[in-house]
């Protein structure tokens, strides 16, 4: 068996309604310790996670998206999201926090995180995945 | 075949604690084994001793217990999501002051690490939620 | 590769199976169960989308689920496939991985 395998997590869940959103981001955080080959998949309500311009204030609540940025660093830059699920919810890639990474292998050179796919990539994006979290 | 199972959600609201415990019993009759049964979100509901179902329900805690203590299981509560619901062994009951703990026999509590490393230990990961 | 998806929501609520079917590659596995399973019953709104997905994935349906919803088979869609819980867990053999679908 090789020591590293290929970890997909899936969101599919909006942020604050329920707990979902926030507790799978720390699995993900807490995971990438263990050097796998991590990518991330928004789907359906889940693209509301990464969505610009939150502010929890007024709940008191804690806003964890400002966390989402911080990926990039912990080696997370597969970060795909379904162009159909944005654009049935009214959505284009500039309504998404600018996630970024630096890639070690180009100097590191600061790069986008999110890639926008259409529902026919993405599939064949999960086909291609051995360990598959969902939240 | 080796199995890790991630339980999402309590016993009695939702039915995939009572999915997993059946899938669980099915893959063990066939002769699988289960790497390790992981309790997430609300699913750390599960690891409390506390609960006392009506007799004429099913007591799906003890279900787990005494499926654990025939197979031998690692039934591991996730700490980050047991802190928030206070599901409590005497690690963390010392830990943070508490006045007692719950936690139910056969469980232990222990890191995400433990999500991930059943993840890669494993030969499938089945995923119980909403 | 391949994959066993199970979905567990009824379709009449959520999005869960069609996020599924439009996400499964051919040659899947889909298993319906918890309430997934009322998305296998024919004569229903979301009839259509199962029966024209049928061409292209292997879909299961678990029967505990059914029985307890008072789900007869005789309403299922023609080539969906009851399993019990034993067969749920030959799919998740026979197939690489598990995408559960929440």
């Amino acid at each position: 068996m090789s020591d590293i395998k290929k970890f997909m997590y899936i969101n599919t869940k909006a942020p604050y309604g329920t707990i979902y959103a926030w507790e799978s981001l720390e699995v993900v955080l807490i995971g990438a310790a263990f050097e796998q080959e991590v990518s991330m998949a928004f789907i359906g309500d889940g693209v509301y996670q990464i969505a610009k311009g939150q502010d929890t204030s007024d709940l008191g609540v804690k806003n964890f998206s400002p966390t989402y940025s911080a990926l990039g660093d912990y080696d997370v830059n597969k970060i795909y999201v379904e162009k159909e699920s944005l654009e049935a919810r009214g959505l284009t890639l500039d309504d998404l926090l600018g996630l970024k990474y630096e890639d070690e292998d180009d100097d590191w050179a600061e790069k986008d995180s999110i890639r926008v796919v259409s529902s026919t990539e993405l599939a064949e994006i999960l086909e291609q995945q051995e360990v598959v979290f969902s939240f | 075949m080796k199995f890790g199972i991630q339980i999402n959600e309590g016993p009695y609201n939702h039915e995939a604690s009572v999915s997993a415990l059946n899938f669980v019993r099915a893959a063990l009759d066939a002769g699988h084994e289960i790497f390790r049964v992981f309790f997430y979100h609300d699913g750390v509901n599960n690891g409390t001793r506390y609960t006392t179902p009506p007799q004429d329900d099913i007591n799906i805690v003890n279900s787990w217990s005494e499926l654990a203590e025939k197979h031998n299981l690692d039934l591991v509560v996730c700490v980050a999501a047991a802190q928030r619901r206070g599901i409590v062994d005497e690690g963390e009951q010392e830990r943070n002051g508490k006045d007692g703990n719950n936690i139910a026999p056969g469980f232990r509590i222990s890191g995400l690490g433990q999500l991930i490393e059943a993840g890669i230990q494993s030969d499938r990961l089945v995923v119980f939620g909403d | 590769m391949s994959t066993l998806h199970t979905v567990n929501k009824s379709p009449f609520d959520r999005r869960a199976l069609e996020s599924c079917l439009r996400l499964a590659t051919k040659g899947s596995a889909v298993l319906l169960f918890e309430d997934g399973v009322y998305g296998a019953m024919k004569g229903t709104e979301k009839s259509a989308i199962v029966e024209k997905a049928l061409g292209d994935v292997s879909i299961y349906v678990l029967g505990a689920d059914m029985k307890a919803r008072g789900v007869d088979t005789s309403k299922l869609i023609d080539g969906i496939k009851v399993v019990d819980y034993k067969g749920f867990v030959d799919l998740t053999v026979e197939n690489d991985k598990v995408n559960a679908w929440l």
